[in-house]
């Protein structure tokens, strides 16, 4: 029977039923969920996260060395992370079939830019699949290890948002086992050293012919001929939404691997229409490939090369038929996402927020949100494990020119462990003068709380050992790390004006702030509730600084939504009219 | 028939998901061809969330785009406003008459629209449901999901579809301790789906 399945889930199942023996990745939106969901195929399958995405790819390909089938998986930007291995790989091949899952984010619904990764396939030379349904999701997933295997390639199958977190019907099929060749030394192959890689960078080329006359008989390139003036070329969810902006007669070519590009054929099937389209989100990349090859075709200077397309899009832009869209009277207040009620980061940030002298250089998470009114606290976010190594370069200036002002670098537990020990490196190596601050919230909480290698667990339901950020931090050469309860904010506001008073006096000084996520599965939690007293409330709004959903003012005194309210007491805290009372407190099983 | 597009619309963390979820296997058991598209991540942060379904004899896009979805279900009245750019001309929106403050209004700055039932009203056709009320009557502030769902079963017809049993349907898809809490709330939400 048909299931209903997310396209991450239908590339889980395609792996599963791939043969694949590991599976390794950071996890990232919109990839989270492939790696997800194979637990429940642990008895055949082993699989990980990984503290970073280049340590996914690399013992991806380590298993892959060892003759098993194998796969990393991540969001585009991870894909910038783990390119060393992916580059290198592509030159030296495979063991066992190696496939990469990359997921883009078109529109940018949790990432910080929009990039296309399809150029990675090109720029690393390795042939990429565009599944663009649930389907195909499982049917490429499995064609992706045949042709690693058939090249002696890594294997890039992209994806977007649309197609990981969409859902359509899906024919599930049976696992087919498959042999692990036994691991021979093959120092020519495996060893990349300039010797080697001179030899391997022609049979690369060759690689590429070979695979762009595959293109052209793949079966995952196909037409479907309209007997129309006009054809389209399309791949992945671009292709599903052509499919409904163009009208009936218009022929079709669906490209299922789009790198290498299936010339030949496309070029077949343009003459067959009068005018031909290349219907795609982001960069011109199949564009440039036909016109490239001499083909005529029209993408780019119609279709929006940003923001997701959708069917109304692609209709408006080439046939400029506009949306009949209604206005309604009344406007909407904006409602960005904002920290959760009893978020354990709000201490931090609050306190921080009060320090007119305070720098603030944040990372990639949940707390990328303290940026956000009324905290104002964050003010640069770059990437993964940027948050301590930009305030590094930024206080080496403040130093050089007298800037008295105090830089504090923070990034939560998981950052910390994917890229923020080398950064913690930098600070005490090169004498940055700043407080690296380290939000601990036992959990990987942005991407839907996912273990890593501080929580104690495997992605597999395994304990483990949890690494203490405290003693990483003493081992790098700091002297002093000071350890908080974020919630408690004379506490907080102590640690913090010991770290200042302590880097001041040359001491190489960090903050680690702990207490859990509430959102953790499985978390010991009473929820409290705080209320607030309308007759000592004087209306002062103190309590709506802390940047609480559940707080917010009402005609005369303020007031907290008891749904929403976890009993955290930050708004009690800062209160200077005692208005606000505990009615029932809060109790988490673990600080 | 043509596909008809259907959007769920409110705040992370309102249920939006289950209730889609309610709703696709329901029309998978009525042999339609299903689609939808979720938002994950950062967006579940309180912020504005919306989920999209489209079924017929055959789906391609998970996705629709303005002007184009025969109906809304608005988890938050004010969450209404902010797609109904995405409603055709004459389309149904089932608002939960539920307010939800935002940060931009609790933190100052933004005002929170006066009527945005009414305004909906004027454009739609529209029916407008005191979920929150029914649910905590109910006995359970959470199951304000399952009302709506109710509620928009009974505006679109979906409980005339032949082949299903939504009763059995919301009784698969919600945690077992909660399924009497459940079914008397997509009870309570059909007898509230009727166009104001």
């Amino acid at each position: 029977m048909k299931q209903l399945m997310s396209g991450n889930e239908a590339v889980a199942r395609g792996l599963y039923e791939a043969g694949v023996r590991f599976a390794s990745a950071y996890p990232g939106t919109p990839s989270t969920e492939i790696l997800e969901e194979l637990p429940q195929y642990k008895d055949v399958l082993y699989c990980e996260w990984a503290p970073n995405e280049k340590v996914a790819a690399e013992a991806a390909y380590g298993a892959s060395m060892a003759g098993a089938r194998s796969v990393c998986a991540m969001k585009h930007v991870g894909l910038n992370v783990a390119a060393d291995p992916v580059f290198t790989a592509a030159y030296n091949g495979v063991g066992g079939g190696f496939v990469i899952i990359s997921a883009d984010d078109p529109g940018m619904h949790s990432s910080q830019n929009e990039q296309d990764n399809r150029h990675y396939a090109k720029a690393a030379k390795m042939p990429m699949l565009e599944p663009s349904d649930s389907a195909e999701c499982l049917a490429f997933t499995r064609a992706a290890f045949e042709i690693s295997e058939l090249f002696d390639t890594p294997v890039l199958l992209r994806m977007t948002t649309r197609v990981c977190h969409s859902k359509s019907l899906v024919e599930t099929g049976d696992r087919a086992e498959q042999p692990v060749k036994r691991y021979e030394k093959d120092i020519e192959k495996f060893v990349a050293t300039p010797a080697n890689a001179i030899k391997h960078h022609p049979q690369v080329e060759a690689r590429m012919e070979s695979l762009a006359s595959y293109s052209d008989n793949c079966p995952l390139n196909y037409e479907e001929p309209g007997g129309g003036a006009v054809g389209v070329v399309a791949a992945g969810v671009a292709y599903q939404y052509a499919r409904e902006a163009f009208p009936a007669g218009t022929g079709f070519f669906k490209v299922g691997m789009s790198w290498p590009m299936p010339i030949s054929r496309i070029r077949a099937f343009a003459q067959t229409v009068e005018k031909l389209y290349v219907v795609e989100e982001l960069d011109p990349f199949m564009e440039e490939a036909l016109l490239a090859a001499g083909i005529a075709c029209t993408g780019k200077s119609v279709i929006p090369p940003v923001m997701e397309l959708n069917p109304q899009i692609v209709r408006e832009a080439v046939f400029g038929c506009a949306p009949a869209v209604t206005e309604v009277g009344a406007q909407p207040a904006p409602r960005p996402p904002v920290l959760c009620p009893g978020c354990p980061h709000r201490g931090f940030f609050y306190t921080l927020s009060k320090r007119k002298d305070a720098v603030v250089c944040g990372d990639i998470g949940c707390y990328t949100l303290g940026s956000a009114p009324p905290l104002n606290s964050i003010e640069s976010c770059v990437c993964m494990g940027g948050g301590f190594t930009v305030a590094a370069g930024m206080a080496k200036v403040f130093e050089q020119v007298g800037d008295e002002r105090i830089v504090f670098g923070v990034m939560g537990d998981s950052t910390f462990l994917h890229s923020g020990i080398t950064g913690a490196c930098e600070i005490v190596y090169n004498g940055a003068k700043l407080i690296p601050c380290v939000l601990d919230n036992s959990i990987t909480a942005m991407t839907g709380q996912q273990q890593n290698p501080a929580t104690g667990r495997t992605l597999m339901g395994a304990p483990a050992p949890a690494v203490s950020i405290e003693s990483v931090l003493t081992a790098c050469g700091f002297g002093r790390v000071i350890t908080v309860d974020p919630q408690d904010l004379g506490a907080m506001q102590a640690a913090v004006d010991e770290a200042v008073e302590s880097v001041g006096a040359g001491i190489r000084t960090a903050i680690i702030t702990k207490r859990s996520c509430l959102l953790i599965k499985g978390l010991p939690l009473e929820r409290g509730l705080c209320r607030v007293d309308p007759e000592k409330c004087k209306a002062c709004k103190m309590c709506t600084k802390v940047g609480c959903p559940s707080v917010y003012m009402g005609e005369e005194a303020a007031e907290i939504d008891a749904a929403l309210c976890s009993g955290c007491t930050v708004c009690k805290q800062v209160c200077p009219f005692e208005a606000i009372e505990e009615v029932r407190p809060q109790t988490v099983g673990y600080f | 028939m043509d596909t008809m597009n259907v959007m769920l619309v409110g705040v992370g963390g309102q249920g939006a998901i289950l209730t889609s979820r309610i709703l696709t296997q329901g029309l998978i058991r009525a042999g339609f061809d299903v689609k939808m598209s979720e938002v994950h991540g950062m967006a579940q942060r309180g912020g504005s969330v919306s989920t999209q379904v489209r079924y017929g004899e055959k789906v391609y896009s998970p996705l629709f785009g303005k002007g184009a979805g025969d109906v809304m279900v608005a988890f938050e009245r004010m969450e209404a406003l902010r797609y109904a750019a995405f409603l055709k001309p004459g389309g149904l929106a089932v608002v939960n008459d539920y307010r939800i403050t935002p940060m931009s209004v609790a933190a100052g700055g933004a005002s929170y629209p006066e009527d945005a039932v009414g305004a909906m009203a004027e454009k739609f056709r529209t029916v407008a449901v005191k979920a929150g009320d029914i649910a905590v009557e109910l006995g359970n502030a959470r199951c304000m999901n399952v009302v709506l769902f109710g509620a928009l079963a009974r505006a679109l017809g979906l409980t005339d579809l032949p082949g299903v049993d939504w009763e059995e349907v919301v009784r698969s898809v919600v945690p077992e301790k909660l399924v009497e809490l459940n079914l008397a709330a997509y009870k309570a939400g059909l007898a509230a789906g009727i166009e104001n």
